[in-house]
């Protein structure tokens, strides 16, 4: 019944090469055929069998299809390392391409195109051309492939030998496989390139509508995709469109459906009418749930698909939430997918339903299904005004499971509640303190302390919990000391007395003298001076009301969601990132940002971020990452009520002995713009009049990045974000970067403290940073920026003179590295010297030779990496030799850009 | 993009690469090194099928002990790429004769590599269909009906064939005896809360076919689903036949099917693969007939006893019967010893998947069997969470009339791989003329009540053929929560 082909594996493990080398020129045909088998076997398994080359080359040459399939096989994998040695095969492959089997033509065509050696290439055009118009449709559709496979390789010599034309002559072959080859081919063209070569008219597409009939499947995914690019001129001809395309949400092949719904999406935002519509999305609705009976891999793709067309689309699957209800073996992945569905569809209809499932999910096994299965109903809580408090009640039966992580994530989501609709649901904190001494994590606790702040006036024995929080207070993380701080403040606001009042010392005197934590410290410091100055003011600042919040959160961007709408079915619609967030190919000849994968996700990394910084010091238990003092539109600015209030006795400034002039000035204060201007990254014509310069600096032994915007647009704009993709040294923010509304027309700077080995990327070094900004009214925006590595270059670079010596020496030759600044004049040495040891490279010794001077130097950057340097020159004339030597060659093109551009400057 | 690899391996469960085909130049060979890195030993591995490192992204499937991994740098359509996946496995099942696993590929790799290089060119699928591939990749060792001789001579058209319009279908098929098999295969999928209200239920349906037909045959299906016939009576402008008619929630087909003209007509048409195939896919949510009802109560007897009672009810004729009914009754983990009482069949504690299990091999209609066990727990103090009860499952195999088993006895439908294991005696009926349709002959349970009412078979030749037609009901995902 099957194969036996398991012994090729097995190794008489004694010089197996050169036993191979016997085999394959045995003369008899069998053993040669085995030895091939083996040969691929080994290579299989990874093992180099690369030498055998010319020896399995010699049994190209063979009747037996099986035996030339294996050798081609092998010239598929080996040829780019042997290119010399492939030119062999050429006269074989052209021999084939002729052969008078089809089956023999189309093989020599499509491996050949697979064999990415210059030489052969040549080779292959002369064949190419012939069989593109070859007699058999199977030969013609492998040609069509093979076309796009010489345009990956040599774009310029598929346009010159005119294969351009013959591959769209194709699209009116009678044959449909032959169409749908040459359709994917010039799609595959299209998209590489930056001309436009196949652009579908309303004929074309009314020809490839019609052979979408007779194509196999797959051909049906192809034209599909090709076509879901054409705009409709206007509503009939996309309604005309549509109507041929709806009979392939009957297919029985999951990618055909999906791409006829992304086809069909596209055109139904042009179609007015919404009585078509609204038939489309009966009929679009069924296909999709059929799709979460396939495989769980296919019904994953299927669910990520699903919750985006449910955030444009809601009303296709609005009756269908049934379907979305988890069972209890899927897969967790499948599982947390339809809980996020769940959420989007959930409505005051069907809510009652929706909660008792939630609810049997957080008395599930997996401990992230539960948690967000607890977040979910948090969520709908937030979404449906009517169904809060039935919400609420099946958080409270949850917290009397007490079982620990579901009491902390119902905690969490319910300080959410409580922000969403004040003033409603007090009475369900008497519960929630039953459980306040089990919280252990960071989030919860700083819920729980939100809402005793938030809520101390009803709490009578507020001060006393939070009292016992405040033992332990240098040892919490900070979103907690945060979250305490605020609420002791709150709590001494409302109930002036003599307990907190000692309390209040307490937490400020640990905030701001006892913690290195600049977040904390200056968000003690403002409560501190407010209180001491203005405790009225402080009221209104601290208790100020605060903007509703909204369940906003994986809720996509419009402009991103078209995007990914347009891209159903791809990796693009799994991963919710637009593709150029992960292709790293470039056009051929268009020129596009290349970037790789941000760390975080921009997805998550924005969505989470955009609710937080909304609502500004006061209030959110969460957002550690906000600072304070940004939030430049408090609805109460202190500055605008300068009335002082003496009703309420100044208690701090007495307590604190502060005087009111006190020198407080916050730490991160952005340095005054006296250095020179800041490169231009953003220029304003294409950030939609944002302009962004920015550069990284060094002060006292920290890494900065200095940035500078302006707004030339004509709105305001707020919420800043940035985000550092990987590079070379792991550079990253230290902190959310702090900027204010920016009026139109206004400018701001900013310093962003910096850190260092955060997300490394691999590869070979290099000073680019790629950069993303985004704010709440503009797309986001990506730059790049070339780090001056001499800015990583530490304090204590400085070398003695026998630890220098020792290190040259101890470094292999082969680790120096030599080059030449040509146009570089040093003609004041000791300026020189004086400035490059303020950038912290130090010099070390100096010494003539013939009429050149040379000067040592080290400089040493993070993790300890040290830095040797010479420079050679003769003074006063141009030229400069350096030569470095570092434990770390691979990064001395780095070194040399900070060296030359030290001495630039 | 419609490309959806550009390099696909097969490893087994330790890593080893089984098989490697790289499709493009656009990823490295040493990608499979990052995959068993960065997802095949990490916690990783299960939580999302598919990934991305570094530049490349990663979709994997595990089949047997087997993991099929398809690396990509571009946009590529996920979609096509792990439909791709499960039609190249149920390729090679065909080829090697129903097995997939480790060694079914280390036996096989010369195939399997022909195969990849023939099913997808610089990661596009082609034609995946066993019946047009068999023509012209053979291989020895391989049962093949097509070949004998070596495979250096192909068969003539064979390129036009796989290239062809009906691309699943060779010509010149000759048979003695015209048949054609249809087995109507419905799942309950049922999910049902423990205050025993119905949150879920759908039948998943398809109907299998197995042909043996000679020429180029055109086939017509006719069902008893309400928009069809409301179509046809529309055509023939005479009013609907009063009788059950059943909505359709969804039908997918055979890549055979006339999608447009199911469309504008509601009809089934199609030149069917020879041998067997699905021919099309249903799920229905109206009007399911569940066969079963489980009611049961759990009781927590302080820390270290639970008592469990199970009634199942059947809820179809009494002259009908269920076989192979298994009822799993989720329990602790800490289960020390448990004692049963049932009126039917036989009960056992399986420790291993922490279930009470019940199993009836024959099953009449109409009644409600009990059982009832205690369960004992060993006491521990460390598990102080409180134990989250997994939903009761159960099982069936096939539901059918007494008096059918006596009926047609036919021997060459029992190689049918959709017959369930335990209904060894297999029972067809020949397909009643479309007029003489009625819900009296044909005994057998549906839990959708979906009936074939007709097939119809052109051929040039005209020749005859005899129809078999046979309903089967099993369990899909029947779950009961407790």
């Amino acid at each position: 019944m099957s194969g036996h082909d398991s012994k090729y594996f097995s190794t008489t493990k004694k010089g197996e090469i050169p036993e191979l080398k016997e085999e394959l020129n045995s003369q008899y045909k069998d053993k040669r055929k085995d030895a091939v088998k083996k040969v691929i076997a080994a290579m299989t398994v990874g093992k180099d069998v690369s030498s055998l080359f010319t020896d399995v080359v010699n049994c190209m040459q063979t009747e037996n299809l099986e035996l030339k399939k294996l050798v081609y096989l092998y010239l598929i994998n080996y040829a780019k390392s042997q290119p010399d040695l492939a030119i062999l095969a050429v006269n074989t492959f052209v021999k084939d391409s002729q052969d008078p089997n089809p089956l023999i033509r189309a093989l020599a065509v499509r491996t050949m195109g697979c064999i990415r050696v210059d030489k052969i290439t040549e080779y292959l055009c002369d064949p190419l051309q012939r069989c593109l118009k070859d007699d058999d449709p199977y030969v013609r559709k492998t040609a069509a492939i093979c076309v796009a496979k010489l345009f990956d390789i040599n774009a310029e010599l598929v346009e010159d030998r005119g294969f351009l034309d013959s591959l769209k002559d194709l699209i009116s072959d009678n044959n449909p496989m032959v169409v749908a080859n040459a359709v994917a081919a010039l799609a595959e063209i299209q998209e590489n390139s930056s001309r436009p070569i196949f652009e579908i008219t309303g004929h074309t597409l009314s020809k490839l509508l019609t052979a979408l009939n007779e194509c196999t499947e797959w051909g049906q995914v192809f034209i599909l995709d090709a076509l879901s690019k054409y705009k409709a001129a206007d509503a009939r001809e996309a309604e005309n469109i549509v109507e041929r395309v709806t009979p392939r949400l009957q297919h029985a092949n999951c990618a055909v459906v999906l791409s006829a719904v992304k086809m069909i999406l596209q055109q139904m935002e042009l179609i007015t009418s919404t009585d078509v519509v609204r038939n489309l999305c009966k009929k679009m609705a069924p296909p999709l749930v059929t799709l979460l009976s396939a495989e769980p891999e296919i019904q994953y793709v299927a669910l990520r698909n699903i919750n985006l067309i449910v955030q444009r689309r809601p009303t296709i699957l609005a009756h269908e939430i049934k379907v979305f209800f988890c069972k209890y073996n899927d897969p967790i992945y499948v599982k947390m997918e339809k809980l996020e569905i769940m959420i989007k569809l959930a409505s005051d209809r069907n809510i009652d339903q929706v909660l008792l499932e939630f609810k049997e999910y957080a008395t599930e096994v997996d401990v992230d299904f539960v948690r967000k299965a607890v977040r979910a109903i948090g969520r709908c809580a937030i979404k449906l005004e009517r169904a809060a408090e039935r919400c609420i009640s099946v958080l409270l039966e949850l917290i009397k499971i007490k079982v620990n992580y579901v009491v902390q994530e119902a905690i969490i989501v319910i300080k959410d509640i409580f922000r969403r609709y004040p003033n409603t649901y007090e009475s369900i904190i008497a519960t929630l303190c039953e459980s306040l001494d089990t919280l252990d994590e960071p989030e919860a606790k700083a819920s729980m302390i939100w809402i005793i702040g938030e809520y101390a006036e009803r709490i009578d024995n507020a001060d006393e919990l939070l009292e016992s929080f405040l033992e332990s207070f240098p040892e919490e993380p900070a979103q907690v000391q945060l979250q305490l701080l605020t609420a002791t403040v709150k709590l001494f606001l409302k109930k002036p007395t003599e307990g907190p009042q000692q309390m209040i010392q307490v937490v400020l005197n640990n905030a701001t003298v006892e913690t290195d934590n600049p977040d904390l410290r200056d968000r003690a410091y403002i409560y501190w001076r407010l209180l001491s100055t203005d405790p009225e003011a402080a009221k209104d600042v601290v208790l100020a009301e605060k903007p509703v919040i909204t369940d906003d959160s994986n809720q996509l961007d419009p402009s991103l969601l078209d995007e990914l709408l347009a891209n159903i079915a791809t990796l693009s619609s799994v991963y919710h990132k637009p593709p150029e967030a992960f292709v790293t190919r470039v056009k051929t000849t268009a020129q596009r940002i290349e970037e790789d994968d941000y760390p975080n996700g921009s997805e998550q990394g924005y969505s989470d971020a955009t609710s937080q910084v909304a609502d500004g010091a006061a209030s959110p238990p969460t957002s550690s990452s906000s600072s304070p003092y940004t939030a430049t539109r408090q609805s109460a600015p202190p500055a605008a009520a300068p009335a002082p209030a003496p009703q309420v006795p100044d208690l701090l400034g007495d307590l604190m002995g502060l005087d009111n002039s006190g020198a407080i000035v916050p730490a991160d204060q952005p340095a005054a713009p006296s250095s020179p201007p800041l490169p231009v990254l953003l220029p304003a014509s294409t950030g939609q009049g944002l302009q962004i310069s920015a550069q990284l600096t060094r002060q006292d032994g920290q890494i900065f990045y200095s940035l500078l915007f302006e707004n030339n647009s004509q709105i305001p704009l707020d919420g800043f974000m940035i985000q550092f993709n990987k590079n070379t040294f792991g550079l990253a923010a230290a902190g959310p970067l702090q900027v204010p509304q920016l009026q139109p027309g206004t400018s701001a700077m900013s310093l962003l403290p910096m850190v260092l080995f955060q997300n490394i990327s691999a590869g070979p070094p290099s000073s680019l940073m790629q950069i993303a900004v985004k704010n709440n009214q503009q797309p986001v925006w990506y730059f790049n920026d070339k780090m001056a590595v001499n800015v990583l270059f530490t304090e204590d670079g400085r070398m003695e003179r026998g630890s220098f010596l020792e290190t040259w020496r101890s470094l292999p030759d082969s680790n120096e590295i030599l080059k030449e600044f040509p146009g570089i004049v040093v003609s004041n040495p000791e300026a020189t010297l004086d400035r490059l040891a303020a950038s912290n490279m130090f010099f070390i010794a100096k010494r003539k030779h013939v009429n050149q001077d040379v000067f040592y130097f080290s400089a040493k950057i993070p993790q300890g990496v040290p830095i040797l340097i010479e420079l050679t020159t003769v003074i006063g004339n141009p030229g400069v030799k350096c030569a470095i030597k570092t434990p770390n060659p691979d990064m001395a093109p780095l070194f040399f850009e900070a060296v030359e551009t030290l001495l630039k400057a | 993009m419609p490309v959806s690899a550009s390099a696909i391996y097969f490893l087994n469960l330790r890593g080893d690469v089984l098989i490697n085909r790289l499709y493009r130049d656009d990823v490295g060979g040493n990608m499979v090194d990052a995959f068993r890195m960065h997802i095949m030993q990490t916690k990783e591995l299960g939580t999302c099928p598919v990934r991305q490192i570094g530049g490349c992204s990663f979709f994997y499937m595990r089949i047997s002990n087997v993991y099929i991994v398809i690396v990509v740098s571009s946009n590529a359509n996920v979609a096509c790429a792990f439909k791709f996946v499960v039609e190249a496995v149920a390729l090679f099942k065909s080829y090697f004769g129903g097995a997939f696993d480790e060694d079914a590929i280390r036996n096989n790799f010369v195939l399997i590599y022909e195969l990849l290089d023939e099913i997808m060119d610089f990661g596009y699928p082609q034609n995946l269909s066993p019946e047009i591939l068999k023509l012209y990749i053979t291989q020895e060792g391989v049962r093949s009906p097509f070949s004998s001789k070596p495979s250096d001579k192909p068969v003539p058209n064979a390129t036009l064939q796989v290239t062809g319009a009906v691309g699943w279908r060779r010509e010149g098929l000759v048979y003695k005896k015209n048949e054609v098999f249809l087995d109507i295969v419905e799942s309950v999928n049922l999910l049902m809360s423990s205050k025993g209200s119905v949150l879920r239920c759908d039948v998943t349906g398809k109907i299998l076919m197995k042909c043996f037909l000679s020429g180029m045959p055109d086939l017509k299906l006719g069902l008893n689903d309400k928009i069809g016939l409301e179509k046809e009576s529309q055509l023939k402008s005479r009013p609907t036949k009063s009788g059950k008619t059943i909505e359709l929630d969804d039908v997918t087909f055979h890549q055979c099917v006339n999608l447009t003209r199911f469309n504008s007509e509601k009809t089934v048409s199609f030149v069917p693969p020879d041998g067997e195939f699905e021919l099309m896919k249903y799920r229905i949510t109206e009007g399911v007939n569940l066969p079963f009802r489980v009611l049961p109560t759990i009781k927590e007897l302080g820390r270290t006893r639970i008592e469990v009672n199970v009634k199942v009810k059947s809820v179809f004729g009494a002259k009908m019967f269920a076989l192979g009914v298994v009822i799993k009754i989720p329990v602790p983990k800490q289960t020390a010893k448990t004692s049963f009482q049932v009126t039917s069949g036989r009960a056992k504690y399986n420790a291993a998947i922490d279930c009470l299990v019940w199993k009836i091999r024959k099953f009449p209609g109409q009644t409600e069997p009990t059982m009832s066990a205690e369960v004992e727990l060993i006491s521990t103090m460390a598990e102080k969470k409180s134990w989250t009860r997994p939903p009761i499952q159960m099982e069936f195999q096939c539901i059918m009339h007494c008096r059918s088993l006596v009926n047609f006895i036919h021997n060459s439908a029992s190689e049918t791989t959709s017959c369930p294991p335990l209904c060894v005696i297999v029972v067809l009926h020949l397909l009643p003329k479309p007029d003489e349709l009625d819900e009296e002959l044909v005994p057998m349970f549906t839990a959708s009540g979906l009936r074939v009412r007709f097939l119809k078979v052109w051929e040039k030749s005209g020749y005859n053929t005899v129809e078999w037609v046979r309903y089967i009901t099993k369990a899909g995902s029947y779950e009961v929560r407790c």
